[in-house]
């Protein structure tokens, strides 16, 4: 029952890990001089390296803000998780964490869904998808898992 | 000794900012404007001395892909000297108040090739040892949302959302908890909706008693008997 606890938690936890760092580092598109992502775009130009803000589009704000949803959702789901641990009845489930992990995969979906939709108008032919693209991707399966194993999880003992 | 405390603080409040004394100059970080229209460039400085009659103000411009600046404003001796040959002539003009640290100038008519970084740099004589400050202007067709509004309100709708839901559960539980909303079947298999369900709830007692008399009254009866019996 406590090996079951624990990976479940470390499931989340990997979820979690894995929205923070596709949110914050600077590789969602990659090329030969230049990286960019959702904040900023940064190249190595024969002045040196600097970073302008990222497009002030309206998408690349939406992106933003569904990533960062995403992490607040995932947030609250893992503490939820311990409330509901110590709180909930026998044989009671887990329902209000799963929901709010579903949610967090839900928007980590949309945001890479939007990306990859406007990616024509962002990302130069030159350019390829950056590793926290991909993580993004990543993500959003492994945080569904882990909602729909909470929705399914019974509280025994 | 509190005395000596304080002549020392005093004495070294004096010394310290003899050393560290420079300009600082401020201008903005970025600034938006719209094809065809005019924008003002800001510069201003703080200096530990007095503003002196030789103060000097000068702009440069460095266009965007240019590797060079070239001088477009000079202030000194009390009087502006503005670009006539370059980029921006009879387009700008000089708005600022020297006298109050303000070396500000007014660029007119704004177009696609004024995009770039504007140099400020002042200097107060004795004090003139600081570091220009830069503004850089981007020109649109439309202005642009700024950074980040986008996001924020999503964000806020989203989690306002929550926290609507949240209290709306929490008070209907509340609601409920207190009978003013009745909406559950009662034990005794009536419906009952608002107040009339609590009345039932509170008639149904009296119900239960005169049969509870009448078994106790039966119960009597029957001990009655058997004693007349035995």
């Amino acid at each position: 029952m406590l090996l079951l606890l624990l990976g479940i938690v470390i499931l989340h936890a990997a979820a979690l890990v894995l929205l923070f760092v596709s949110t914050i580092v600077s590789a969602w598109t990659t090329g030969s001089t230049s990286s960019s992502d959702l904040w900023n775009n940064c190249s190595t130009t024969n002045g040196g390296y600097h970073c302008d803000p990222a497009y002030t589009g309206e998408w690349i704000q939406a992106v933003q803000a569904l990533m960062i949803l995403s992490i607040i959702f995932s947030f609250i789901s893992l503490f939820l998780f311990f409330c509901q641990l110590f709180t909930l009845q026998k044989g009671g489930r887990f329902f209000v964490t799963g929901v709010f992990q579903i949610l967090a995969s839900l928007f980590v979906m949309s945001g890479a869904v939007i990306y990859t939709v406007m990616s024509p108008d962002w990302v130069p032919a030159t350019e390829a998808f950056g590793w926290a693209y991909i993580l993004a991707w990543v993500a959003f399966p492994l945080a569904l898992i882990s909602g729909l194993i909470y929705v399914i999880l019974r509280k025994r003992e | 000794m509190l005395t000596i405390l304080a002549l020392a603080s005093v004495v070294l409040l004096g010394i310290v900012p003899q050393q560290s004394e420079a300009i600082v100059i401020y201008t903005g970080w970025e600034r938006h404007a719209l094809v065809g229209s005019d924008i003002r460039l800001s510069c201003s400085f703080f200096s530990w001395r007095w503003t002196s009659d030789d103060v000097t103000f000068s702009w440069s411009y460095r266009a965007d892909g240019a590797r060079d600046a070239i001088s477009i404003f000079h202030y000194t001796g009390g009087a502006p000297y503005l670009d006539n040959k370059g980029p921006f002539r009879d387009r700008l003009e000089f708005v600022g108040n020297p006298g109050r640290r303000d070396g500000s100038i007014l660029l007119k008519n704004l177009d696609y090739g004024d995009n770039g970084t504007f140099t400020c740099d002042a200097k107060n004589p004795p004090d003139i040892v600081g570091r220009a400050s830069s503004v850089r202007l981007l020109v649109f067709e439309k202005v642009p949302i700024q950074a980040g509004v986008i996001t924020g309100s999503i964000i806020g709708a989203v989690l306002g959302l929550l926290l609507l839901i949240v209290v709306i559960y929490y008070l209907m539980r509340f609601l409920v908890a207190r009978r003013v909303f009745n909406l559950s079947v009662s034990k005794h298999g009536k419906k009952g909706k608002g107040k009339e369900g609590s009345q039932q709830r509170q008639a149904s007692p009296l119900v239960v008693d005169p049969s509870k008399l009448k078994a106790a009254a039966s119960e009597k009866k029957k001990q009655e008997s058997r004693k007349d019996k035995k």
